[in-house]
């Protein structure tokens, strides 16, 4: 399976996964999106993850260096190339697809 | 109460844009406190709109400002404004300015379930507070259409956006592609309906205008035509002609042309300060030889002087002035006659326009010559082009200046038809004309109508001498009007008539002379005879006297001696009379 693989790849190169999920408060997108980001994270990455949660009510300037319009935005800094997941995550193929996990079909 | 609730209505707040023009036709600026919707198509100016409104409000109203880029990072917009002579990082180091570039990338953006643009919302809510910004634009706020998907939710955040806007009191700009028969691709107008400005570039014969229009201004009035405007090394600037009035005032100074024949045609005093002059004539009938002699009789009375020359360069103007004698260097080396020598087709109309207005807002001349004006016809539609004279015109007059109007009229044309209609906005109206007769061609020029001017009704002949230009009666009779050559010939015809006539009249002055001497003699003769007679009766008289005295004497004579004898008396008596 691709996905394994692709796991597995992203294992054997002993890679972090570094990802930012930006919100802004504590509204129902926002936690949805990083209960639905939790949980996919556990079932593909296993330990190979760090999530930083920024809220931008709290640090707005933050919003200028990753260019955050849309609330809540995921990112993927590491691995190379970064990659931007809008939305509250909850359709879980789109989200693999957009981190690379899966390939798009 | 009606009028008391209107005299404490309180006008509508306006943040003045500092765009020269712009703030004359809102009669104050944007509304302040609200989002203004500029649209147009690319290229228009919404950006550089946008970056004056807030470069002026930095620097001229003290109202700091932020600027939300979708299309252009800050380095590419500071570069791009430096040549405008605004340093927007100085701005930004003085806090006076923020330039945020939001990029929305859709391949780097992979969608899933419900969002909001609340990260647009931190961002400028940020930046508004970190400098206590006063005004803001988003630059173009439609480029998030291509950057999200989710038409929907995009609509909603940015009614919830420009209410956001609002709230918080800052006097927005938010520009918007045109779309097709709609103000804007998106449909912003829907949204930002307190004020909508449309730019607008257009082509015409490879010359571009620029317009502005104010579409919609809730809550104030406002200018509502297209006004032209530009984008110089200045920035931008309107048209700041904001009515078209007729309110200008009317001095009854007159002035001379600089050709005395001429001011003897109009009244003898010359033309009205601050009246239009059209010349009109076809090709070489001397249209800038009447107008540079009202320069020079300008300049002679020390009056600023500026000629748009569209055909020639300065020099050859006045290189071919001087040989008629008048020579305008010395003018302009005084620094009275300014010349400007542009091409019609270099600019568009409402660039000429605004170059003649900053011209001549800058040297603030009498007189404004404009050789020929016709060269503009080329560069729009007649309607288009006589606008542009009318706003001209108003303008020179509300200023008092003098305008001469050089139009050239093809040969195929009716004389009186002046080519760009304008003739009708004019106040004075030389027309020169070539009369061709007996081979040759010569100028003829008579005035079609002088407003408020006795003028004369007459065609003189144009004449170029080396010592400026002179005007000479011309014949009309049964031949027809009669110039140059066939002038002199009549003029000898003339002469040798007259001297024909003098010479007639003096035979018959000397044969009546004789008749009178004959006579005279006559009569003296008569008297003479008359006398003669007159003597010879009056010697007959005195001889018949005598006689009858000697007679009578005789008789008594006779009585004495018969005295007693009446026989012998009796017989005395007829012997008497025998003796």
């Amino acid at each position: 399976m691709a996905t394994t693989e692709a796991a597995k790849a992203a294992k054997r190169q002993k890679d972090k996964w570094l990802l930012r999920l930006y919100v802004a408060g504590q509204t129902p997108k926002c936690i949805a999106a990083f209960a639905n980001l939790k949980k996919i994270c556990a079932e593909f990455l296993e330990d190979q993850y760090q999530i930083e949660v920024i809220d931008l009510l709290d640090n707005p300037q933050l919003a200028r260096g990753d260019q955050i319009v849309a609330i809540p935005t995921l990112v993927r800094n590491l691995p190379e190339p970064v990659r931007k997941i809008i939305g509250d995550l909850s359709n879980t193929e789109k989200v693999l697809v957009g981190l690379d996990l899966r390939g798009r079909s | 109460m009606k009028k008391n609730s209107e005299a404490s209505r309180p006008a509508l707040a306006k943040a003045p844009t500092g765009i020269r023009g712009l703030d004359e036709i809102t009669f104050g600026g944007l509304p302040r406190g609200r989002p203004t919707l500029v649209c147009g198509r690319a290229g228009c100016g919404k950006t550089l709109f946008s970056i004056e409104f807030l470069v002026h409000g930095a620097i001229e109203y003290d109202e700091a400002g932020v600027f939300i880029a979708f299309e252009e990072t800050e380095e590419d917009l500071t570069k791009n404004v430096a040549s405008l002579g605004y340093d927007l990082a100085d701005l930004c180091r003085r806090k006076k300015l923020t330039i945020d570039y939001i990029r929305v990338e859709r391949s780097e953006i992979q969608e899933t379930g419900e969002y909001d643009l609340e990260g647009l919302f931190v961002r400028l809510g940020y930046a508004i507070d970190a400098i206590g910004a006063k005004r803001v634009v988003l630059d173009t706020i439609e480029a998030i259409f291509s950057g999200f998907s989710n038409v929907n939710i995009l609509r909603a955040e940015l009614r919830r956006l420009f209410r956001w806007l609002k709230d918080r009191g800052v006097t927005a700009v938010i520009t918007a592609e045109q779309g097709d028969g709609t103000l804007t691709r998106h449909g912003l107008e829907e949204y930002v309906s307190d004020c909508v400005i449309l730019l607008d570039h257009r082509v015409r014969e490879q010359i571009s205008t620029r317009r502005l229009r104010v579409v919609k201004y809730r809550g104030s009035s406002h200018g509502t035509n297209e006004y032209p405007f530009l984008i110089d090394e200045q920035g931008l600037s309107v048209l700041p002609i904001t009515s078209l009035g007729l309110e200008h005032k009317a001095t009854s100074e007159r002035v001379s042309t600089g050709i005395e024949s001429l001011d003897q045609m109009l009244g003898g005093k010359g033309y009205y300060r601050g009246t239009s002059i059209l010349v009109s004539g076809t090709a070489g009938t001397g249209k800038t030889s009447i107008a540079a002699h009202l320069v020079d009789a300008a300049c002679r009375r020390g009056e600023r002087c500026v000629y748009f020359s569209a055909e020639e360069s300065p020099a050859q103007v006045i290189r071919n002035l001087r040989s008629i004698g008048l020579d305008l260097d010395p003018w302009i080396k005084k620094g009275l006659l300014h010349f400007d020598a542009t091409r019609p087709n270099f600019h568009g109309l409402e660039m000429h326009l605004l170059r003649i207005h900053k011209l001549i807002a800058e040297i603030k001349p009498k007189i404004a010559v404009f050789d020929p004006v016709s060269g503009y016809l080329s560069l729009g539609d007649s309607l288009e082009v006589r606008s542009m004279i009318t706003r001209l015109l108003d303008y020179l007059k509300s200023r008092q200046i003098t305008s001469v109007f050089n139009t050239l009229v093809e040969g195929g044309h009716a004389e009186l038809q002046s080519e760009i209609g304008v003739s009708s906005l004019m106040d004075t109206w030389i027309l020169l004309r070539n009369l061709e007769h007996n081979g040759e061609r010569n100028r003829g020029l008579f005035i079609l109508k002088a407003r408020g001017i006795a003028h004369s009704n007459q065609i003189r002949e144009f004449i170029f001498t080396d010592h400026g230009v002179e005007l000479k009666d011309v014949y009309v009779g049964t031949e027809g009007v009669l110039t140059g050559s066939a002038r002199a010939a009549q003029e000898a015809r003339e002469k040798a008539a007259a001297r024909l006539r003098l010479e007639a009249t003096e035979r018959k002055r000397r044969e009546l002379e004789r008749k009178r001497r004959a006579l005279e003699a006559q009569i003296l003769a008569l008297r003479a005879q008359f006398e003669n007679e007159a003597d010879e009766f009056q010697k007959e008289i005195a001889i018949e006297k005598t006689r009858e005295q000697v007679l009578e004497a005789e008789r008594v004579q006779m009585a004495r001696l018969r005295l007693g004898n009446g026989a012998t008396k009796a017989k005395r008596e007829r012997n008497g009379k025998g003796a």
